[in-house]
């Protein structure tokens, strides 16, 4: 797949990683290139240099073509405008957003954007620690 | 009306100074405490120190009873989400909102927004009056309608020099509404003639306007 993210932070930068490991054409976006150091030396995709809520930017990362687009910028804001032009101007088949604000997330769900929102996950996954129930810590194994 | 301001910035403050003595109802939304501070000091109660992307901060301005939201920080992106946010979970009838980008007027369209500012466009179209051969300003945008009032000049050496107006052939989707003649205005009808230079004003469908531009310039 062709996969353009948005964000190069930790969650970007492991996302960009895994999938780039499992042979998909990765671009990842960031406003700061000291962000792509995170993505270590194996990274065989591209990483570039601007901002995900300009249309121009983001056909130079290869939109056009792309088969997801995934927000994960710590900006809420930059998050939803960005996936709302990758789903509503360049018609992208999956586009993902991450959302901190629990509130936003139920709106833009209801909006049709496909909504990730840590915030929630967190506190349900901690819920099901305090309860003895088996969660996923993503902890590699000894 | 009950307008809400989000962002307590120049903008907003003048904003809603003019608002004010206008006689409306009128709630700013600030984050920083100087800021919304300094406005209330200047204009009264009327600024609410709050993140206003934040729905809880949204109820508590009494968003709901809004009837204009104008969004006029300084991102674009902050914007966007305060509008869209405004009108599907609060059910604000019209939204307005500021955009550094002229770029983003189109998504923001898209997306739902009633009306969009940018004062790049602004200044913009105040420069293109400026310039001596300029062909065609834009003066005003209905974007409902998504047609645009324009200025255009006639080129001396356009066709339409010396014809009657009910005998040029403008595109379908133009209408002529003033003519400007050396500081004066037309109001013209089908047998004013055009001569170069004048300054017609017309009502144009957004696709008919290069048409328009180039039956006129010649």
């Amino acid at each position: 797949m062709r996969i353009v993210i948005l964000g190069c932070g930790r969650v970007g930068s492991t996302l960009a990683t895994m999938l780039d490991a499992e042979g998909h054409d990765v671009t990842i976006l960031d406003l700061n290139a000291d962000q792509f150091r995170r993505l270590g030396a194996d990274f065989n995709g591209t990483a570039m240099v601007g901002t995900g809520i300009d249309e121009d930017v983001l056909r130079r990362a290869g939109i056009e073509q792309a088969d997801a687009f995934i927000a994960v910028t710590n900006g809420d804001n930059t998050n939803i405008m960005s996936s709302q032009i990758a789903r509503v101007i360049f018609k992208v088949p999956k586009v993902i957003t991450r959302i901190y604000d629990p509130v936003r997330q139920e709106t833009y769900r209801a909006l049709g954007l496909e909504t990730i929102c840590p915030t929630i996950i967190g506190a349900l996954t901690i819920k099901k620690v305090l309860e003895g129930k088996p969660i996923e810590t993503g902890a590699k194994s000894a | 009306m009950y307008i809400i301001v989000v962002g307590g910035g120049k903008v907003g403050f003048y904003l809603a100074r003019e608002l004010v003595n206008q006689g409306h109802e009128v709630l700013v939304i600030e984050k920083d405490k100087r800021k919304s501070e300094a406005i209330a000091e200047e204009l009264g109660s009327v600024a609410l120190r709050g993140d206003g992307c934040e729905a809880s901060t949204m109820a508590e301005a009494g968003m709901n009873r809004a009837d204009i939201v104008v969004a006029v920080t300084g991102d674009d992106e902050d914007n966007l989400v305060i509008c869209q946010m405004a009108k599907k979970k609060f059910g604000v009838p019209r939204s307005i909102a500021r955009i550094n980008n002229p770029k983003n007027e189109r998504i923001f369209k898209l997306l739902g927004i009633d009306a969009t500012v940018s004062s790049t466009d602004v200044i913009l179209s105040h420069i293109e009056e400026e310039i001596p051969d300029h062909a065609i300003v834009h003066l005003l945008k209905l974007k409902q309608a998504n047609v645009e009032f324009v200025e255009a000049r006639v080129s001396p050496t356009s066709v339409v020099v010396g014809k009657r107006l009910k005998d040029v052939h403008f595109p379908s989707g133009c209408v002529i509404s003033a003519i400007v003649r050396e500081e004066e205005v037309i109001l013209p009808d089908g047998q004013t003639v055009l001569r170069p230079n004048d300054e017609v004003v017309a009502l144009t469908k957004m696709e008919c306007e290069e048409a328009l531009r180039q039956l006129l310039a010649g």
